[in-house]
């Protein structure tokens, strides 16, 4: 019977670049300058690590296929480094291989790793690409927003809300995160707009508009994880330990079978049940102090609330204007300013949620930190459309929690 | 008796405005002006010959039995492919069975009258049951008067020895080499000689004297003539022409000129089926084709053509329309004047032509699998079953979707994604009795797309990959127009 991930692996240390329009930089600087903050905060060698997974996503551009860009970049020491990819989860993904190998006892510190360089393409947005031979045949080539637009018109239809509400309350969504990272250094936007820009600016897809988006950018994050008693051997004191690690992948149903609506997530529906379950939260309302959501755009934010079930169905529409995920809510969400103000760096994203929630709960986050002392802290990275991806989580928390 | 099962046809949503191609041309060819009347169709980026006969034949058939069907052939001057069976890909999309013989024919705006002849004859060999279609998306060049005159169409007639709802009384061809205009391999646009010529030496003698044989031939009078279809894109040559044949005047049928324009090879075929919609019994009826010769076809309606109805017939999609009076848009849907597409239009199309083949009756076919364990219905057929309730594996047969109704479960409009006539509309949807897709919508018009509303499936152009030119096709969904005003007031 499997016992679980909870507590049998602690981060050592993370490091997380400047997010943003880098165009000055390569995809090498930026996973220089994550590792280097990552290294000096876990106060280990190079030498020291024991295995590294990469998290990237995209091929068409960006560093190539293999662990080799990264053993490269960082001149990691003939190691084996292993390339993931699931989407927009990659970031996650990778950790999951480095906690994964810790926990085994194959290694006694593994680097978890995701980089993307993705404003090399000339134009906003991701790059649009194959999705294999049969999708292209017969899916739709479409956007991102356009498959996550299609979230707000099931949504408005199961509960009976107008255009207009519905768009205030996720606009909402984008002025609170754009609150939040007005207070962090490492952003790419840090910028305050209003209700009324969001709802004005032009149409992307229908109905999301240009400030319903996150951007897109070049970015890199990593964590060093290595088992709780050799944390403490290296001398760390307060650990932040793995509670849970879930990921649910779509099998085709939603697509493909019957009941699914269009206006959630299943598979977040079920790696949140089983990320509570191994983390022994029973009420993640009262229990999460902060959440870290996939907010690629306004309306996955809103539903993925319900998703988490910190929300009840249909009520996220009220919890997001009440406040409750603002920074100074109940459930702060995207403290950091999120997907929506850091961009999207693909292979990076999961790794800079559980980045700012690693800073959180070390009292580490300077003007954004949260005054109640967080003690749990999830994040949810969702690679795909809302018809198949995969949906990870990650639940972090005190050592002694 | 061999004659004319059933019929159908086909006329894109979108009519260019005449008024506003004037408005846009006039200055460079003031001639035009007399043009400037009405309204003509035309094809949307994603249309061409092959996905007009689709719909066309699927009009035609409706709900009926397509097992009979033997041969399927597709008459254009427009052809989407010179080398690949058009005709063929046409059978794939009406999932008709691969011992049905396809066969292409060109060469003349008279080809579709001349494939008819030669179906007859076909049929009345004991060929089988014969799909003939006529489709047309010609290019014209635009400020032409060739502009103003044509519009794109197709039509489809199914000729058997049975139940024929008008039977066949005889037919008469000439074939003289008369160049009133020009289209070499390569080219794209008509080399049209005087009009005043082509009337005189071609209608007015061509014509008419093989109009004269094919009455002589059948043992008819020419006042016996109760419609007379010339799909001549002269004006008052029909008139003209019936007079000196001693057609009366009240028999010419009307060339549909103000309300879709001249589709060349297919026009015969669309007036005919336009005008079988409302022939009574026991009515003779003169279908005539002009170029490098002439065709004349005399046939007779029988008591079946009180019963015999398309889905919706010539009149139905032209009563389905979109005007557009923006002359700029014509020209870019129509692909002769290329705006700015960004760089997402650079995503390669290239075609897997491996896949294509392996997997097409999935992609042309629209056919999905049904479970014969759990009867689930599924889009794609795969090898292992969707349902969550059990497992079953490779337990699927065939479940063709292309003709079942569907609803849309989820839409967006995408302003960012490439697409040759932005937004692009997409979404999932579910049919009628099960089954669910990722789909593109098209003809979406002023009504605004909603959860909820009915669909049907259409066939259309995919992706054009330009580098290599290609066409890869797939199925839409278009708003389903005929129950979406019963829905919106229920």
């Amino acid at each position: 019977m499997a016992s679980g991930i909870r507590d049998k692996v602690a981060i050592l240390g993370m490091g997380c670049s400047k997010f943003g329009e880098r165009w000055a930089d390569s995809s090498e600087d930026l996973a220089v300058e994550a590792f280097e903050e990552a290294l000096a905060d876990a106060n280990i060698d190079v030498s020291q690590i024991g295995a590294a997974w990469l998290g990237a996503a995209i091929d068409t551009i960006n560093i190539g296929p293999s662990g080799i860009p990264l053993a490269m970049a960082l001149r990691l020491p003939d190691i084996p480094v292993t390339k993931v990819e699931n989407y927009c989860a990659s970031g996650s993904e990778s950790l999951r291989g480095a906690v994964y190998a810790v926990a085994s006892g194959a290694v006694d510190i593994a680097l978890a790793f995701g980089m993307e360089k993705l404003k090399d393409t000339g134009y906003g947005g991701l790059p649009a690409r194959t999705r294999g031979t049969m999708y292209d045949m017969v899916g739709v080539t479409g956007s991102a927003p356009g498959f996550f637009a299609q979230l707000a018109s099931a949504y408005r239809a199961k509960y009976g809300l107008s255009k207009e509400e519905l768009k205030r309350s996720i606009a909402h969504v984008s002025v609170k995160s754009h609150d939040n990272g007005v207070k962090n250094p490492k952003a790419h936007l840090q910028k305050r707009i209003t209700e009324d820009q969001v709802i004005n600016a032009p149409l992307v897809a229908d109905p999301l508009g240009l400030y319903d988006c996150c951007g897109v950018s070049d970015g890199a994050a990593c964590a060093i994880v290595t088992a709780p008693e050799i944390a403490r051997s290296l001398g760390k004191r307060d650990l932040v330990t793995v509670k849970a690690l879930a990921l649910s992948v779509s099998n085709g149903w939603e697509l493909q079978g019957s009941g699914w609506d269009g206006s959630y997530f299943h598979t977040t529906r079920v790696a949140a049940k089983a990320a509570y379950k191994e983390a022994g939260i029973t009420d993640p309302r009262k229990e999460l102090s902060l959440l870290e959501v996939h907010d690629c755009f306004s309306v996955t934010e809103l539903v993925t609330m319900e998703d988490l079930g910190v929300s009840e169905d249909g009520g996220a529409v009220k919890d997001v204007l009440d406040g409750v995920f603002d920074a100074d809510g109940d459930i702060p969400c995207q403290i950091d300013g999120g997907l929506k103000c850091f961009g999207h760096p693909i292979g990076a994203s999961g790794l800079r949620m559980l980045y700012e929630n690693y800073l959180q709960i070390l009292g580490r986050a300077e003007d954004r930190q949260r005054q109640d002392e967080p003690v749990y802290a999830l994040s949810h990275n969702l690679g795909g459309m809302p018809y198949q991806n995969a949906s990870a989580i990650v639940i972090v928390g005190r050592g002694d929690a | 008796m061999v004659g004319i099962r059933a019929f159908g046809g086909y006329v894109p949503r979108m009519r260019l405005q005449r008024a506003s191609a004037y408005a846009a041309t006039g200055w460079h060819a003031p001639g035009l002006k007399s043009f400037a009347k009405g309204e003509r169709s035309f094809c949307s980026w994603d249309e061409d010959a092959i996905t007009m006969s689709v719909e066309a034949a699927r009009d035609c058939l409706a709900d009926r039995d397509r097992s009979a069907i033997s041969r399927v052939v597709l008459a254009s001057t427009s052809h989407t492919f010179a080398d690949r069976q058009n005709s063929t890909v046409v059978k794939e999309a009406l999932n008709l069975a691969d011992s049905v013989a396809a066969l292409d024919v060109s060469g003349s705006k008279r080809c579709a009258t001349s494939a008819l002849i030669d179906a007859f004859h076909a049929v009345e060999g004991n060929a089988g049951d014969t799909l003939c279609v006529a489709s047309e998306r010609n290019a014209q060049k635009p400020g032409s008067e060739g502009e103003f005159a044509s519009g794109h169409a197709a039509a489809c007639l199914l000729v058997s020895k049975d139940n024929c709802c008008a039977k066949l009384l005889g037919s008469h061809s000439v074939s003289i080499d008369f160049v009133d205009h020009f289209r070499k391999e390569s080219e794209t646009f008509d080399y049209n000689w005087e009009a005043r010529w082509v009337r005189e030496e071609g209608y007015g003698k061509i014509v008419v004297s093989t109009i004269k044989d094919a009455l002589q031939k059948a043992n008819i009078d020419a006042n016996q003539i109760d419609h007379f279809i010339l799909g001549a894109p002269l004006r008052r040559v029909s008139e003209s022409v019936a007079k000196r044949a001693g057609v009366s005047a009240d028999a010419v049928v009307d060339n549909l000129n103000l309300v879709l324009g001249d589709a060349g090879a297919a026009q015969p075929f669309v007036l005919l089926s336009h005008l079988l919609e409302r022939a009574k019994p026991s009515q003779k009826i003169m279908l005539v084709g002009f170029g490098g010769g002439c065709d004349v076809i005399v046939l007779e309606t029988t008591d079946a053509i009180s019963n015999a109805r398309p889905a919706n017939g010539v009149s139905g999609y032209l009563n389905n329309r979109d005007p557009i009076d923006n002359y700029v848009k014509y020209l870019s849907i129509s692909g002769l004047l290329e705006l700015e597409r960004g760089m997402r239009a650079e995503f390669d199309q290239k075609p897997v032509l491996t896949a294509q083949y392996r997997e097409r009756k999935t992609v042309l076919g629209l056919v999905g699998g049904k479970c014969t364990q759990t009867g689930a219905v599924q889009f794609p057929k795969t090898p292992v079953s969707v349902t969550r309730s059990e497992r079953a594996v490779y337990t699927q047969e065939d479940y063709p979707l292309a003709e079942r109704p569907a609803k849309i479960l989820t839409f967006t409009a995408d302003h960012l994604t490439f697409s040759p006539m932005p937004p692009a509309y997409y979404g999932n949807i579910e049919f009628e009795g099960g089954g669910r897709m990722l789909v593109e919508f098209c003809d979406v018009g002023e009504e605004s797309l909603e959860v909820g509303m009915p669909l049907r499936m259409v066939f259309r152009v995919k992706a054009i990959d330009d580098r290599r030119g290609y066409s890869q096709y797939f199925w839409k969904a278009a708003p389903d127009r005929s129950k979406l005003n019963k829905s919106q007031t229920s």
